[in-house]
């Protein structure tokens, strides 16, 4: 039993019990028995053909688990979807990671995997937007792109022979910078067509990284590469009044106190789901956010118990009027 | 000295043929990827699990599998007498070789390649088999890891004093200086991993005793399995669908 690290009241204790009891009753009828632990016996019908995947084995015929997770059937194949685990990344997926070398012609980047991902210099967009070959010279102005401890959002690209690779082919790829990153069990978040999210009313964007890694910062206008050359003409322009330019810059390394609380604010809401282990999706953050903004909940106070508890019970009610919706 | 009175009671009021009390916990450090707290009786173990992740030393990577470290320590305040151990004393270190050779045989390193898997175990309180209780502790934080094993690992220990065969020795009847048999093995597959024996024992009675500490492995298998599908369930509704 995984507890909550968390001083309880004893009505608290037993709302959140029955909260919970309630999550439990709601997918217990949905699907029964599907949980697995390691060395159980997965039941398959043996008549039809099945193909083995990820998290199983095969024990005197029988198909057995080889780690703790979830059955999952698509057709004949049958996984082991697991939990707490750490991330396994698939092509595609947008993920949050964390420069830990330069190497030559590249950054070792961690993302929570089994490795440390790669990122070419050869599969990243310039920051002058211009398509050319890498030459020497960039080779050397690498830490000015993207130094040790940086922050950045990147795209899987696969697996080379000397590890996993990932692309920064985008504007809006690239260096995160003013906000928080959140470290949260990848299991949790759902892996979803829009990982980036811009939260209009409180001026923020937010990443849910498929690998766990949840960047919650200030929002930043992200341009096309064909907007860009549009704009050209226009920046070059600009460029000739100097003085303008560096108020201009000097105003964008600022952020205003509002937007600062407002990071504070969407960071606790996740970080109080992954403390509960619910699912974090856009919609979910938002109504935790929500909730706790018409409780009238300080920032600090959303991490407190009370605020846990009430987040248990709004997912209960949430998950159950779904359900009753569905049918 | 008397370990086993008249009326078939030990010194602290077993049957031969019984456990200690079993208890465990998972995921108790916050930042460790997999962790368990495994109790029998008053022997307290702490595991935490770190990976796979990217290997710390180059040198040591394997191209074709992960690498399974293990360090195993005892804490100053787990024995009666406190006593200031320097960090790799012999015990210590073949204690850490034992574990690590254990786990790896169950771990399906091939998975993993080019990654290394970290295991740290410390001992809180020692009253006997802190051996067995370690590599216990150590199944069930790489299970809550989500490392593929082959079958998990249980271990017992299994003594031989006043000529009758005791299961699961205390740390009175471990230093009674008898025989201590320490088995592990995996329940599913049905074969041991560790057998240790630093006594001489007849052959007819070193079977009856083993068959016993393997009974208590399979005991202790079916409470794992429960702890571990209890969890696995608590994660599942939580998360939803």
């Amino acid at each position: 039993m995984r507890g909550l690290q968390l001083p309880l009241t004893q009505t608290q204790k037993v709302r959140l019990q029955r909260a919970l009891e309630k999550l439990e009753a709601l997918l217990s009828k949905a699907n029964s028995n599907a949980s697995v632990t390691v060395a159980d016996t997965i039941p398959v019908n043996y008549d039809d053909a099945f193909l083995k995947g990820h998290g199983t084995t095969e024990h005197n015929g029988e198909v057995v688990a080889t780690v703790c997770g979830v059955v999952e059937r698509v057709n004949k194949l049958i996984y082991v979807r697991t939990l707490r685990a750490r991330y396994k990344p698939e092509v595609g997926d947008i993920i949050v990671g964390r420069v830990i070398e330069v190497a030559p012609k590249r950054w070792r980047l961690d993302i929570n995997y089994s490795q440390d991902a790669v990122l070419m210099l050869s599969s990243i967009n310039m920051p002058d937007g211009i398509q050319r070959r890498r030459t020497a010279e960039d080779e050397l102005n690498m830490r000015s792109i993207f130094e040790e401890n940086d922050v950045l959002c990147a795209e899987v690209r696969g697996f080379q022979h000397d590890g996993l690779h990932l692309q920064a082919r985008s504007q809006k790829y690239g260096k995160l910078q003013r906000g928080q990153l959140l470290s949260i069990p990848p299991y949790i978040v759902k892996r979803q067509k829009q990982h980036w999210h811009y939260l209009e009313e409180y001026g923020i964007d937010l990443i849910l990284g498929c690998n766990g890694f949840v960047w919650v910062g200030e929002h930043v206008e992200t341009k096309d590469e064909m907007l860009v050359d549009q704009d050209k003409p226009e920046s070059q322009t600009s460029k000739t009044n100097d003085y303008s330019m560096s108020l201009e810059s000097r105003e964008h390394t600022y952020t205003p106190l509002e937007t600062r609380q407002n990071i504070c604010r969407i960071a606790n809401a996740i970080r109080v789901l992954s403390m509960l282990g619910f699912i974090v999706t856009i919609e979910v953050v938002m109504e935790v956010v929500n909730l706790g903004v018409s409780q009238n909940m300080d920032t600090h106070e959303m991490l407190g118990s009370e605020f846990c508890v009430l987040v248990a019970e709004r997912e209960a009610e949430r998950r159950s009027q779904k359900r009753t919706r569905g049918n | 000295m008397e370990y086993v009175s008249p009326e078939g009671l030990r010194i602290d009021g077993r049957r031969p043929m019984e456990m200690r009390k079993l208890q465990a916990e998972i995921g108790v450090v916050a930042k460790a990827d997999g962790s368990a707290v495994f109790e029998m009786g008053n022997t307290k173990v702490i595991a935490a699990v770190y990976g796979p992740r990217e290997v710390q030393n180059r040198s040591q990577q394997l191209s074709d599998q992960a690498l399974v470290r293990c360090e195993y320590s005892m804490a100053n305040f787990s024995t009666g007498d406190r006593m200031r151990k320097p960090k790799g004393d012999r015990r210590s270190t073949e204690i850490s070789l034992v574990i690590r050779q254990t786990m790896e045989a169950c771990i399906l390193t091939q998975l993993m390649p080019r990654s290394q898997i970290d295991i740290y175990v410390q001992v809180l309180q020692a009253d006997g088999g802190t051996r067995s209780a370690c590599i216990n502790a150590a199944t069930l934080a790489l299970a809550d890891a989500g490392i593929p094993m082959r079958d998990f690992v249980t271990s017992c220990s299994a003594g031989y004093l006043n000529s009758t065969p005791l299961l699961d020795l205390n740390y009175v009847e471990d230093s009674a200086g008898g025989p201590d048999v320490t088995v592990g093995i995996l329940p599913k597959l049905d074969k041991v991993t560790l057998l240790q024996m630093d006594a001489k024992l007849p052959l007819d009675i070193f079977e009856n005793v083993m068959q016993l500490a393997v009974e208590g492995c399979k005991a202790i298998a079916d409470y794992i399995r429960e702890v571990l599908s209890e969890n696995t369930k608590q994660l599942e509704y939580r998360r939803g669908l």
